[in-house]
């Protein structure tokens, strides 16, 4: 009759405890960060629409009906690579889709508008920056998901790619919708 | 003596990148200098993410630092100055996790792991000096 010494069995369980904590570390990506701002009201701004300087885009926009808010910019790559889903999400015309322009030459937002599409209701000229930061923002793009009483539910770091918008974006917009 | 010379002058461009901050900001005394200083070590910018604001090369460092330090001249206090930055990006943008509940574990987690270690320990010898007699 073999006697087993079962305290061998301690070791192997540290390091597969070990392995575990390390799995689950090495897959979060510490640029993606939770908002500061989840279920907390859209903080009050106020900036001018980049075609027409006299309307302007502020946290009132955002109340009575689920809105998507994009933080933007001409001279970032990933929001070119962004433009074709926002044009078709326009389109469908299921929620309301605002931007905000961050940190940008006018005419170059303009043109990159023209060239690329312009999916937005209002876009906001953040030119320095400041209404973005009271937003969180850290890089572009960026996507807010607010609801109907102007509170962030959910924020997109980084492209929208399908699987975002079919995983987590489209079953909360259509909680929100109930 | 020339070796003297050369060996101090290079001590001074060395030392010369301490004492200097990324832009020059117009502080009315020296206690706000060292306020801003101090203040812009401690916090994280979020794009270089290993990095101080106050060393930070990266858009965003730089307008934080330019509202840090409009926010010094107005005479806003570090504890608020902490807060309107963990307000917007969270409290990853402290380098020094806050001391609450998600965060014990983190805090006493390697202590408490250390004293485990030594109870096991002592335990271990106790149980090889009992079989030994």
């Amino acid at each position: 009759m073999l006697k087993i010494n079962f305290k061998f069995l301690i070791p192997l369980g540290i390091f597969i405890l070990l392995v575990c904590f390390f799995w689950a570390g090495l897959k979060l990506d510490p640029k993606q960060l939770p908002s500061a701002l989840l279920n907390k009201p859209l903080p009050e701004f106020v900036l001018p629409d980049i075609h027409d300087q006299t309307k302007k885009l502020t946290h009132q926009n955002f109340l009575h009906h689920v809105s998507l808010l994009n933080i933007w910019a001409s001279w970032c790559l990933s929001c070119q690579a962004e433009q074709p889903f926002l044009m078709d999400l326009a389109r469908a015309d299921s929620v309301a889709l605002y931007g905000i322009d961050y940190k940008d030459d006018l005419t170059d937002s303009c043109d990159w508008l023209k060239r690329h599409g312009n999916p937005y209701q209002l876009v906001g000229f953040d030119q320095n920056g400041s209404a973005s930061i009271d937003l969180g923002v850290y890089g572009t793009p960026e996507t807010f998901l607010i609801d109907q009483q102007g509170i962030i539910r959910y924020k997109v770091i980084g492209v929208i790619t399908p699987e975002i918008w079919h995983k987590k974006l489209l079953p909360l917009i259509a909680q929100l919708k109930r | 003596m020339i070796k003297l010379i050369l060996f101090i002058f290079s001590c001074l461009v060395v030392l010369q990148g301490f004492a200097q901050t990324k832009d020059s900001y117009q502080f009315q005394n020296a206690d706000q200098q060292l306020r801003f200083v101090k203040l812009t070590q401690q916090f994280r910018c979020l794009v270089c993410q290993n990095e101080a604001l106050a060393d930070s090369n990266a858009s965003l460092a730089q307008d934080l630092r330019r509202e840090i330090s409009h926010m010094i001249l107005q005479g806003t206090s570090d504890q608020q100055i902490t807060n309107y930055l963990v307000q917007r990006y969270g409290s990853y943008v402290l380098f020094q996790p806050p001391l609450q509940k998600s965060t014990y574990l983190l805090w006493f987690g390697p202590f408490g792991l250390l004293i485990l270690a030594g109870i096991l320990l002592i335990v271990l010898v106790r149980s090889r000096q009992g079989k030994l007699r």
